[in-house]
């Protein structure tokens, strides 16, 4: 049974349609990263996708720039419990870069400049459902906020969309990432609070 | 990067106030008892539930400024109040000692210290997030280790520091704990910056673990210095702050 906070309550936000459970509404643009921010020159970033018989596909800045590209207006949503409502974006979607890659796996890992991993079942990255973003509210994304360009996955908890995106590997079984290994939970569903290993 | 073996679930826990703390004007500690607390490791943090007498609920993350042995069994939250909070004034004001609150954790396994890490510790501070630092100064005196420490704390004025007596004191009764304040606003009020870093903190040639926790401004410029100076960005865990409310 719950406890109950007798004079808690007093100052709680305005309820707000779009909150899953266990959030509240943030105007601001909290950052949340493991380590120091990498700064990736333009001519050095890559992005490619390994498939699970190893075959790679690659683009360069410039070849990721000149893929069909989207304008997205959608919710996001922290583990660390912030949500932030209808904000803007501009990237490729990975149903794009996915389109003529030959693959019969299930689970992907998505790879970061500076290491961090974390893993997507493929269908959550597919039928419009994520994308490489590369322009924030208009601007270039900046580096603290995953530029030059990072994952969007906003149907999963933030975490899921990888800052600082170089790759892609797809995986017949699904494996732990980076926060994942350290105890977030595997999918990540934040309608179904999904924030650590059990939930 | 390594993989860990995924830890049991987490489940929510009633835990009891038993004693309280000001460590400033608007920074408090909770002492608390959780039966059945598994320990934890510094760097970790728990999460809050409260429950409102018409069932609305609200959740929040706290680090742990405590160290664990397993003789104490008791959990301490510094809270430091958010003046347009929803959760952080009710902690850090309204809740008394004898009072039940619900939380889970420990949650996180890469913004902690470890006893068995054989490197010497760089611990960078802004505000309140000196608190999940001081849980491993805490820890490594409770483990008698000997790794060298530092720690640069940076804070408004001497009034907004938190634990600004008990460091005092390790740094006189801990062997190789060291302690450096930068003052932001009190004369000559100056921000964390390549000269300080360069001065207090490790040589990178000593490769250090770096630990830097505070507001997100805060902790990009300290790590952007780290990395600059040469330390290894893999070994530059950071946390940031957006004030918890």
């Amino acid at each position: 049974m719950a406890i109950i906070s007798r004079g808690f309550g007093g100052r709680r936000r305005e309820s707000v349609d779009g909150l899953p459970p266990g959030q509240y509404l943030t105007h601001d643009f909290p950052v949340l990263s493991a380590g120091p921010t990498p700064r990736i020159p333009l001519d050095r970033w890559h992005f490619t996708i390994t498939t699970e018989t190893g075959q790679k596909t690659e683009w360069n800045w410039t070849e990721f720039l000149a893929l069909k590209s989207e304008d997205v207006t959608t919710d996001i949503h922290c583990v660390t419990k912030w949500s932030k409502l209808g904000t803007t974006w501009r990237g490729v979607s990975l149903d794009t870069l996915l389109e003529d890659v030959d693959t019969a796996a299930d689970y992907t890992m998505v790879h970061s400049f500076g290491g961090y991993t974390t893993n997507v079942p493929l269908e959550d990255l597919l039928d419009s459902k994520a994308w490489i973003a590369y322009k924030f509210d208009g601007e270039d994304l900046e580096p603290e906020h995953g530029g030059p360009a990072r994952m969007i996955v906003p149907h999963l908890y933030f975490w899921k969309s990888a800052k600082w995106v170089n790759g892609l590997t797809l995986m017949n079984e699904d494996e732990p990432g980076f926060w994942e290994a350290a105890g977030y939970h595997m999918y990540g569903d934040p309608w179904l609070e999904q924030r650590y290993q059990g939930d | 990067m390594a993989r860990a073996a995924l830890p049991g679930r987490l489940t929510w826990r009633e835990a009891t106030v038993t004693g309280e703390r000001w460590e400033t004007p608007s920074a408090r500690t909770l002492i608390l008892d959780v039966p059945d607390w598994p320990g934890h490791l510094p760097g970790q943090h728990v999460d809050v539930r409260l429950t409102a007498p018409d069932g609305y609920r609200a959740q929040r993350s706290y680090s742990i400024a405590s160290g664990w042995s397993p003789t104490a069994k008791t959990v301490e939250l510094t809270v430091q109040r958010v003046a347009d909070g929803e959760v952080s004034p009710y902690l850090a004001d309204t809740i008394e000692v004898g009072e039940q609150l619900e939380l889970r954790g420990p949650v996180g396994g890469w913004f902690v210290w470890r006893e068995t890490q054989p490197a010497p510790v760089l611990l960078i501070a802004g505000g309140s997030g000196v608190v999940p630092l001081m849980a491993m100064i805490r820890a490594r005196a409770e483990a008698k280790a000997k790794q060298p420490f530092r720690l640069i704390y940076s804070v408004r004025t001497p009034a907004d520091a938190c634990y600004a007596d008990e460091l005092a004191r390790r740094v006189r009764d801990d062997p190789g704990l060291d302690v450096r304040w930068v003052y932001t606003r009190t004369p000559p009020a100056k921000r964390i910056d390549v000269a300080t870093i360069n001065s207090y903190g490790w040589p990178a040639d000593f490769t250090p673990d770096c630990y830097v926790c505070g507001p997100t401004t805060f902790v990009e410029t300290a790590a952007d210095i780290l990395v600059a100076l040469g330390h290894d960005p893999k070994r530059i865990r950071t946390e940031r702050f957006g004030g918890t409310s």
